[in-house]
């Protein structure tokens, strides 16, 4: 019987990998890629695949361990967000060079918008700086197939091969068909090639060359070259090209619009490198060309040809996601139609928020109100959230602000009474990037305060263990790695532990931290934040409840909103205080300490 | 006969109001019907208490995302995203709100029955029992129910039945 399921796009590629005999697969999360590993663990338990799954502690570490994987020989995968190749990028741009045995396949979740992320980039371009193939799907059903397609034109021409999902791919859901894995369950052979492995400078010429040709070669592979929706000859030498889910929406649009049918379109699912004979004919037989593409000029940019329309020529908009309704507008201008009737402007949503009870708002409450002249670098997580109420002043990449306290330091080192640096990271993100920069920070003597909001989790991109937590991906216990070991280790003197929920006490190791930063022999001082995320609800069933209430003292002066955003508090207006959202409130019993009037009191 | 539908659905609220479930559920239930189906839906930073839409494209569609002034149905979890995202809809479209005020729509205290059923969190099923039994959706309930049965955690099975069953029982339709 035919099994067809209801897939999320992630989950798609994660039963993808299962299903292609992959044995070796880690991953960092990160919106919009992080369910894939999870869907992978699932598949695997569900099919008796044998695969090793992992959680690794940042995306370098998890290109490095696939890597050395597939050089034995077996299928090996990665999987992380646009920017976390970022931080492969190291291992990503020579394993090109020296190529892979087993199939290898890189699977970057790009984020045009971007939704979740702190820059739009188009990891496609990634692939080309490169010189690696990278495949675009359109749907969930397509992701996956191509999960094959990636392993097996990377085993043919041993060089790891991209798979580029976008957002809409990677949280659309469709109906999926899945079919029984492959067991390859290879011996792993390693092996040894020196001048491959190791290559040395002497070696990298050659490789170079052999690279060429293998990108040469792949591009003139007829299965790559775009299928053609072809047109009835109506719109003379007009073609529209596109790609990924904008190929997607294209195609819906023009059949909403009653186009299709009537102009040539093509779907590139590789856009690098782009097959050489679609080039020529692209050149030679159309004059109107609209490249609809998410999110860089790639296509474009290879076309190279003065009469194509696109990001770069100014068509269609040069940075942002092309939703069907941008789309449209390009559409109309590129064939001469009459606009659109432009509905009303919408209204903004809601921001989003810490959740009620969030140890993070805790935390930031009261550094804020210790240090009212502080400046306070943080990182990426939920806690970013924190800029809702004045509570970090940067955010850059992550692990990127304990490097950050060591430079404002610096900067301030030497001025009458300088501002207290307060550092903010979550547990994962120093496990994923924080360290080096911690152990830079103590050697260079720099003297700054760090706090280390433990939740126990990965809790933005939803709730990964930390190698801190011991429990791996597929739920078996690991050896855990402490933090307050790490920083021993890093040659910390000053560490401290405090569940931010008591904010008396936590105040208190904050400016204890401050005088040790102040001091001759000072340095870096860290304050572990201590208490579970509750978006896992066991952990909010386990602690205990207060019953808050305001009381007939409020003057409606909105400290406890701007300044703490609880979403269990509300203003009601029409009586000018602040009221309980029962339904919202996790009853945690912070915000008493937070209102100027003593309003909030437990009943 | 079937397979030629086409339907564009909208859930909207807010993070935490089970808007992915919703989507789920309505996703599984297509395919249940035999037709194709494509959800986009939101994910990360924007699920902690902010603005959350999805969409939902039941036929022969190929992108997941509705373009304004596209969606036949609008499950509205919250009144306040009316200004948001009623851009999306058709003229025609039918629109579906959790709330107790009346206004230019179809309307019912979701919340309301949801914590007389035992938790806020399954307004999400009342609603969508609410809308079904209206007709405007591509099933049946009883297909509706079926899924709920069978993608529900065991745990809170009863809880999102006895959900859904207050949704269906809004207007006073007899119930099995």
């Amino acid at each position: 019987m035919k099994d067809e399921r209801i897939l999320m796009g992630n989950e798609a590629m994660g039963r993808g990998l299962v299903e292609c005999g992959c044995e070796f697969f880690s991953a960092y999360p990160g919106t919009p890629s992080s369910e894939i590993l999870a869907a992978s663990v699932g598949f695997a338990k569900e099919t008796n695949a044998k695969m090793h799954l992992e959680w690794s502690v940042n995306e370098k570490v998890a290109y490095e361990g696939a890597l050395a994987s597939s050089y034995t020989g077996k299928r090996s995968a990665v999987a992380m967000k646009q920017v976390g190749l970022n931080v492969a990028a190291d291992p990503f741009m020579r394993s090109a060079y020296l190529g892979v045995k087993g199939g290898f396949v890189l699977v970057v979740a790009d984020d045009p918008g971007p939704h979740s992320s702190q820059t739009e980039q188009d990891s496609r371009f990634f692939a080309q700086f490169a010189k690696i193939p990278v495949l675009d799907p359109s749907s969930p059903a397509e992701s996956k197939a191509m999960v094959q397609t990636a392993f097996d034109l990377s085993e043919k021409y041993e060089i790891p091969v991209m798979l580029r999902p976008t957002t809409r791919v990677c949280h659309a859901r469709q109906n999926v068909s899945c079919d029984e894995p492959v067991f390859m369950e290879r011996t792993p052979r390693f092996e040894k090639d020196p001048g491959r492995w190791i290559a040395t400078p002497q070696f990298i010429p050659e490789l170079h060359r052999k690279l060429n040709e293998k990108i040469d070669d792949i591009s003139k592979l007829d299965d790559f070259r775009p299928r053609c929706f072809k047109g009835d000859g109506s719109r003379k030498a007009t073609c529209i090209i596109a790609s990924g889910v904008a190929f997607a929406c294209t195609y819906d649009l023009l059949e909403d619009m009653g186009l299709l049918g009537q102009i040539d379109l093509f779907q590139v699912t590789l856009p690098y490198p782009l097959q050489r004979n679609f080039i020529e004919q692209i050149r030679s037989g159309y004059d109107h060309i609209l490249i609809v593409e998410e999110t860089y000029p790639v296509i474009e940019a290879q076309l190279l040809d003065p009469r194509v329309q696109g990001r770069q020529s100014g068509r269609i908009p040069n940075r942002g996601e092309l939703t069907p309704d941008v789309i449209q507008g390009a559409l109309e201008k590129f064939l001469d139609l009459p606009a659109g009737e432009a509905p009303p402007a919408a209204a903004k949503g809601k921001r989003p928020a810490l959740c009620a009870g969030c140890p993070h708002r805790a935390a930031y409450y009261a550094i804020k109100t210790t240090f009212p002249r502080g400046i306070f670098p943080s990182d990426i997580g939920c806690y970013t959230l924190g800029m809702n109420f004045g509570a970090i002043d940067t955010c850059h990449c992550m692990g990127a602000c304990i490097s950050q306290g060591t430079g404002f330091y610096f900067a301030y080192a030497g001025q009458e009474d300088p501002p207290a640096i307060v550092v903010s990271i979550g547990d994962s993100t120093f496990f994923h990037a924080g360290i080096p920069g911690l152990i830079n920070a103590v050697f260079q003597k720099a003297k700054f305060i760090l706090v280390i909001l433990d939740n126990a989790t990965t809790a933005m991109t939803g709730n990964q263990p930390t190698p801190q937590v011991g429990i791996t991906a597929d739920g078996t216990p690991g050896k855990p790695v402490l933090i307050p070991d790490i920083l021993k280790g890093c040659g910390v003197e000053f560490i401290r532990e405090c569940d931010p929920y008591d904010m008396d006490d936590f105040s208190a190791h904050l400016r204890d931290a401050d005088r040790y930063c102040r001091s001759v022999e000072g340095g870096i001082a860290v304050v572990i934040s201590k208490h579970p995320c509750l978006l896992d609800r066991s952990i909010r069933d386990k602690q205990p409840v207060f019953e808050v209430e305001v009381t007939e003292d409020c003057t409606g002066c909105e400290e406890c909103l701007n300044e703490f955003e609880c979403p269990a508090l509300l203003l009601d207006k029409a009586e000018g205080r602040v009221v309980i959202d029962e339904n919202t409130c996790v009853g945690c019993g912070v915000c008493v300490s937070v209102c100027p009037m003593g309003a909030i009191t437990r009943k | 006969m079937m397979k030629n539908i086409k339907q564009q659905i909208i859930v909207s609220g807010v993070g935490g109001q089970g808007v992915v479930f919703a989507t789920r559920v309505i996703a599984e239930a297509s395919m249940e019907a035999g037709l194709n189906v494509l959800t986009s839906e939101s994910h990360g930073m924007a699920m902690r208490g902010g603005t959350v839409v999805s969409h939902i494209k039941i036929g022969a569609f190929k992108s997941p995302l509705i373009r304004r002034g596209q969606a036949d149905v609008g499950l509205f979890l919250t009144p306040a995203n009316l200004g948001v995202h009623r851009d999306l809809m058709t003229k025609e479209g039918r629109i579906f709100v959790n709330t107790a005020s009346s206004g230019d729509y179809e309307h019912c205290d979701a919340t309301t029955l949801a914590k007389d059923a035992g938790a806020v969190v399954v307004a999400n099923l009342v609603l969508i029992g609410y809308a079904v039994q209206t007709d405007s959706l591509f099933c049946t309930a009883e297909l509706m129910k079926n899924v709920i049965r069978r993608i529900s955690q065991p745990k809170q099975l009863e809880l999102n039945l006895k959900a859904f069953r207050l949704g269906l029982g809004v207007n006073g339709t007899t119930q099995k």
